[in-house]
Order: structure tokens, then sequence, then C-alpha cells
């Protein structure tokens, strides 16, 4: 059935899309590329597993201060210290991060994994004829839609905004002219941290196992969909998101049988490809240069 | 430079190698398998280095040149009898043929190299973050070839077991002497000059005719041929081999010790393969309990990647350059100890010297 395929492909491909938000957000502004972005949202999901028995409305909200308040804790004790050193080492940096608390989960939560099923009833499906319609679907959809959007709004119609874009364009001059950059680091840091809650909640009703690499594959894809987007825009790396999302869902549904465990290579050689044709990113405008580009 | 002060440069990370041997062949049976390890990972870090120490271009990829040199070792030195039960659908031709230890390590290098400049030769053209992502693809598709091909690898998802174990100390030891003699040689080579003013200004180095898409590539393939050298080590060291052991965490592993020991310097990728890898070691010996003279240390199990993470953490903020910031070391007793200015360098061009230095990696 292609057409289910099609449909679920895009809902994988609408959750890429809002991790790689996450990162391309603070790759705006720092040029960081954040490993510890994956952390946020398993720390999300254990979240959602421990409070399971409060109220849902509840169970919610804490899963978004803790995922907006890790952000801002990881920025404050790493990613401060760090600003200006080369990007190669706050890269390892952000691994760093992302190892030292994949260990915390495993010793506090075991590898087995935990059950967090809060919006399960999403998985329910709406049937007509042959194709089945789950309900998060329509969420993940709507919710990366709207998020985006909100996204947009904050960058283009607010003050905040606006310095954080000055920030991604020319952090100096941006400073030189009176942009707080604590303030706009730690608001991109904010921003993130609520979309990894969003991604918490969406991806434990298709996964409700939560275990200590939960969030980090998610990332790790995300990332290769940002920069095959082309990472310096924020559209043009959301897109890269559901792209990378859409191509691994749909070639793992629609492969012949005999070559259904080779999906990885083909989706990695497509992306070899797309990059070598356009290094600065796909969906970038045409004559954009990529970053540091020889 | 003189020649002498670039035969001491070369003599540091070889006396470090040589010493960890040493200390190595003092200590049990059990805990010698720590420093072979750490030898091992000196080759890997090498590899490593070679390519992203000298280009400054990020790569996530060398690790599949581990992975081929390993299975290629491995597959090769397999006795012929058992090889048809171990590896059923393995082509013909690497069903009947076994060959001895050094041969294989010979041929571990040269299969890296070859597919180094394969995959190089396109992805060389990248730089920055796309060059890193579009290597990323090549580990995940080496990783996903290995692990479900059954005509160069053993059926989906099985190890490759009854490897001969011949890597000891001394092999281990003379491994990582031959990678860093080599990466040494190249990088006081002219080419390996010309790569290196690349990392410096790109531009620049443009301007004055540096080849950079052949220079990349030359550093790519040797890069390589130290990784697949250390795949066949690695092979030989544990007797076995899955595709898990050589992916992601031995990608973030090696580059975060090429990173905390400097990565603008062999001294640097030795010191810290060395370092981190004996780290590991002991905390992973600790979770199951570590005599420690009077008392014994046993950590939670997992803990060992936390306790690692966070060191590596605190060294990197204290020294965003790496231990060595990032510079070989000629024997000399460093400033810090003997007090005063170096004699040979003039005292105006040392004021000269910007407090802070750009970045060597962009």
């Amino acid at each position: 059935m292609v057409l289910q395929a099609l449909i679920d492909a895009i809902a994988v491909g609408a959750l890429y899309a809002l991790v790689a938000v996450g990162l391309a957000l603070v790759f705006g502004v720092l040029r960081l590329i954040n490993f510890a972005h994956g952390e946020l949202i398993t720390a999300g999901a254990y979240s959602l597993y421990l409070t399971r028995n409060l109220p849902m409305v509840v169970s919610i909200v804490i899963c978004f201060l803790v995922c907006v308040l890790m952000s801002l804790a990881i920025e404050e004790v790493v990613f401060r210290p760090l600003r200006g050193v080369s990007p190669i080492t706050t890269l390892v940096a952000t691994f760093a991060v992302a190892i030292a608390l994949e260990a915390v989960w495993l010793v506090a939560f075991s590898p087995q994994g935990k059950i967090a099923n809060l919006l399960s009833p999403l998985n329910q499906s709406a049937t007509h004829g042959s194709i089945h319609l789950r309900w998060v679907t329509i969420a993940e959809l709507a919710s990366g839609l709207l998020l985006l959007g909100a996204t947009t709004v904050i960058l283009g119609r607010t003050t905040i905004g606006l310095q954080m874009r000055a920030a991604a364009a020319d952090f100096r001059a941006a400073r030189l002219i009176g942009v707080k950059a604590d303030r706009v680091i730690r608001f991109a840091f904010v921003l993130a941290g609520v979309l990894a809650a969003v991604v918490s909640l969406l991806l434990t009703v298709s996964q409700p196992l939560v275990t200590p690499t939960f969030g980090l594959d998610v990332v790790i894809l995300a990332l290769v969909g940002a920069v095959l987007g082309g990472i310096d825009r924020l559209a043009s790396a959301t897109a890269g998101g559901f792209l990378i999302g859409f191509i691994i869902s749909f070639l793992g549904d629609e492969l012949p049988a005999s070559l259904s465990s080779f999906s990885t290579a083909f989706t990695f050689g497509i992306v070899i490809l797309a990059l070598l044709l356009r290094p600065a990113g796909v969906l970038s405008p045409f004559g954009a240069s990529g970053v540091d580009r020889v | 430079m003189s020649r002498l002060s670039q035969i001491r440069q070369l003599a540091a990370p070889i006396l470090l190698i040589v010493v960890v041997a040493l200390v190595g062949s003092t200590t049990s049976i059990a805990t010698q398998q720590n420093f072979i390890t750490a030898l091992v990972s000196v080759t890997m870090v090498i590899g490593l280095y070679v390519f992203v120490g000298n280009s400054g271009v990020i790569s996530f990829g060398q690790v599949s040149f581990i992975a081929v040199g390993a299975y290629a070792a491995g597959e090769l030195t397999v006795p012929t009898g058992p090889k048809h039960f171990v590896l059923p659908s393995l082509w013909s031709f690497l069903q009947n043929h076994s060959v001895g230890n050094v041969p294989s390590l010979a041929i571990a290098a040269g299969v890296g190299a070859a597919y180094a400049l394969l995959v190089g030769l396109p992805l060389m053209r990248l730089s920055g973050l796309s060059a890193g992502i579009a290597t990323f693809a090549v580990l995940e598709i080496t990783y996903n070839v290995l692990e479900f091909w059954g005509k160069v690898a053993p059926p989906s998802g099985q190890t490759l077991s009854l490897v001969p174990t011949t890597t000891g100390l001394f092999q281990s030891a003379v491994g990582a002497g031959v990678a860093a003699v080599a990466a040494f040689a190249y990088q006081s080579t002219r080419r390996g000059r010309l790569l290196r003013a690349s990392r410096e200004d790109p531009s620049a180095a443009l301007g004055i005719g540096v080849n950079i898409h052949r220079e990349r590539l030359v550093a790519f393939a040797l890069s390589g041929a130290i990784s697949g050298l250390a795949g066949g080590l690695l092979v030989h060291q544990i007797g076995s081999i899955t595709t898990s052991q050589v992916y992601l965490e031995l990608t973030f592993l090696t580059l975060a010790m090429l990173v905390v020991g400097g990565a603008g310097s062999l001294w640097g990728a030795t010191v810290g393969a060395v370092l981190i890898s004996l780290l590991d070691s002991y905390l992973l010996q600790a979770e199951n309990g570590l005599h420690l003279g009077f008392f014994k240390l046993t950590l939670p199990s997992g803990a060992t990647d936390g306790i690692l993470g966070l060191i590596m953490l605190v060294m990197l903020i204290v020294r965003p350059r790496g231990l060595t910031r990032g510079r070989e070391w000629d024997l000399g007793i460093p400033r810090i100890i003997r007090g005063r200015r170096r004699r040979d360098q003039p005292a105006e061009l040392a004021a000269a010297q910007p407090q802070r230095e750009e970045p060597a990696i962009r």
C-alpha cells in the first residue's frame, strides 16, 4: 500500500522536523551541533514515566519544565565556559554531555526501559477502507505545523526573535549594537527545550518503551536531515528533517523484502549523493554558500 | 626547525608507547589487556589524527576503515576448516584462503587504504559540516552492509569468531609505533605541510596553488591505512568482532580521545588515547570491584561512561585546545617547570604571539 506508506512517512517526517528545528535554533546562534538535545527528549520521556500516576495535565507540565530547565542548565554549566572555542571541541563536549547523561539514565532507570504511555489513546486510528490514520499522525502534523509557525512568528515578529536572527548572522556585530548575547542564547535554549518536550510527548505514543538511548537515535538522524536540507536556515533545516524521516519510513515500508535490511544503506547513499550535489543543503536557495566552506 | 628537534618530536610519542608496553609487561595477564587496549587505541586515534588533525575537517567515518580492516584480517585468519561453519555464505575466494598473522595486518591496512581512497575521491570535495555528515553516512552504510551482507561478513548480526588472538603487548606496541612513524613522516613532508597550511587558512592555501582536494585525499587514504591496521590489531586482540563494536560508540570515543589530547599534534593524539583508554578500562574494572591499596572501589554498573563523560568535560573546559594544546613535544622541559622563556625564541617574537590562538579546527 503506497498510500499507507506515504501517510506513515509523513508522520515520521513531521517528528524529525520538530527535532531538526530544535537543533537548527541552537546552531543558528551558537554554531553548535547539540548532541545533548537528544538527552532532553529522553529526560522528558522519563519524566512522563515517573509522573504516570499524576493527572495528565500535571504530567505534561512537568515534562515541559524538565526539558526547559535541563536545556538551560546544560547551557549554563557546559556551553557557556566553552563559548568561542573551536567547533570540534564543543562538538565533543556535547557528546560528552550526552554520554554522561546516558549513564545517569542507565544507572537510574536500568537498561531494560520503562513504559511511558500517557498519550497512548492517540494510537487509535480512524479507518477508511484499507487506510489507517492514527490520531497521533494528525497530532504530529498539527503540532509540527503549529510549532513551526510559532517559531517563525517569534523569529520574524518579536524583538528577541530579531535579535536571534542578528546573532545568527553575525554574533560579534550583534553584540556591538547592543544585543544581549546571553539573553538571546538562553532564549534559544528555552525554545529548544520546549520543542524537545513536544517530541518526548509525541514519540512516546509510537514508542512507549523509553530506553537510555531513546533521544540520541532520533537526534542523530534529525541532524543528518538538517544538514541535508541546509542547517543555516530554519526552514531548510526543518524541511530536511522532514525529508530524512520521510525517506527512512518510506524506504523501510516499500523496499522489496530481499533488500529491506539494507534500507539504512540506501538512505545514507541518497544523503551522500545529495550532499555531493548541493553541499550547502538540498533545500537552501541556489547560490547559497554552505557552512564553513572552503 | 632543526633535524634533531624533529626527531625528538617523534621520540616523544614513541617513548610513551614503549613506556605503556613496559609497564603493561609487569602486570598480570588480565591487567595486561588494559595496556594492549590502550596501544590499539593509540593506533586508532593516530589514524583519525592523520586526517582530522592535519586537514581540520571533521570525520565521523574513520571507524568504517577500522571495521573493514578488522573484518578483512579476521576473515582471512580464521582457519579454513571451521570457516565453512562460521562464515557459510562468504565469497568462495575468501572462504578458501587463509593467511598468517602479519600478512593479515598488511591486508587490513591495504583494504582500509583502498576503501578510504574510493570513498574519499568524491567526498573530499566537501568540508565543514557537510563533510562530517557525509563521512557519517559512510559509517552507517559500512555498518549496515557488514551487518547484513553474508558474502562479506558472517550471516546477519552474528559474531565473527575463531580469529587467532595474536595481538599481545609486543604486536600492539609495534603497530602503534608503525602508525606513529608513518603519521610523523607524512606530516613532515611537503604534502603534509601543504595540507596543514590549508587547515590554517584555506583561501590563502588555495591562493598559493595548493590542491586542497588532492592533499586531503592523500591524508584520507593514509588515515584509512592506519585505521585498517588498527582494525586488524583489534580483531586479533579480542579474537572476534561484531559490527556494534566498530560503530557509533567507538567513533565518539576515538574523537574524544583526539580532542582531549589535542587534535593539532601527533603527541596530543597519543597522550589522549593512552589516558582515556586506560581510564576507561580501569573504570570498567571498578564496576566489578577494583582494589586500590587498602579499600575496594565498586561502581554501580553503567557508571563508567558517566564518569568518563564528566572527566572529558572538565578537561575540555580547562584546556579547550587539548591537554597538549595541540603542540608537539620535543622532550624539552616545559616552561611551567623551568620558569623562564625558551632561550632560542627571541623576546619580541614571544611577546608578539597572540594570547589566544585561532582554533585549529574549523
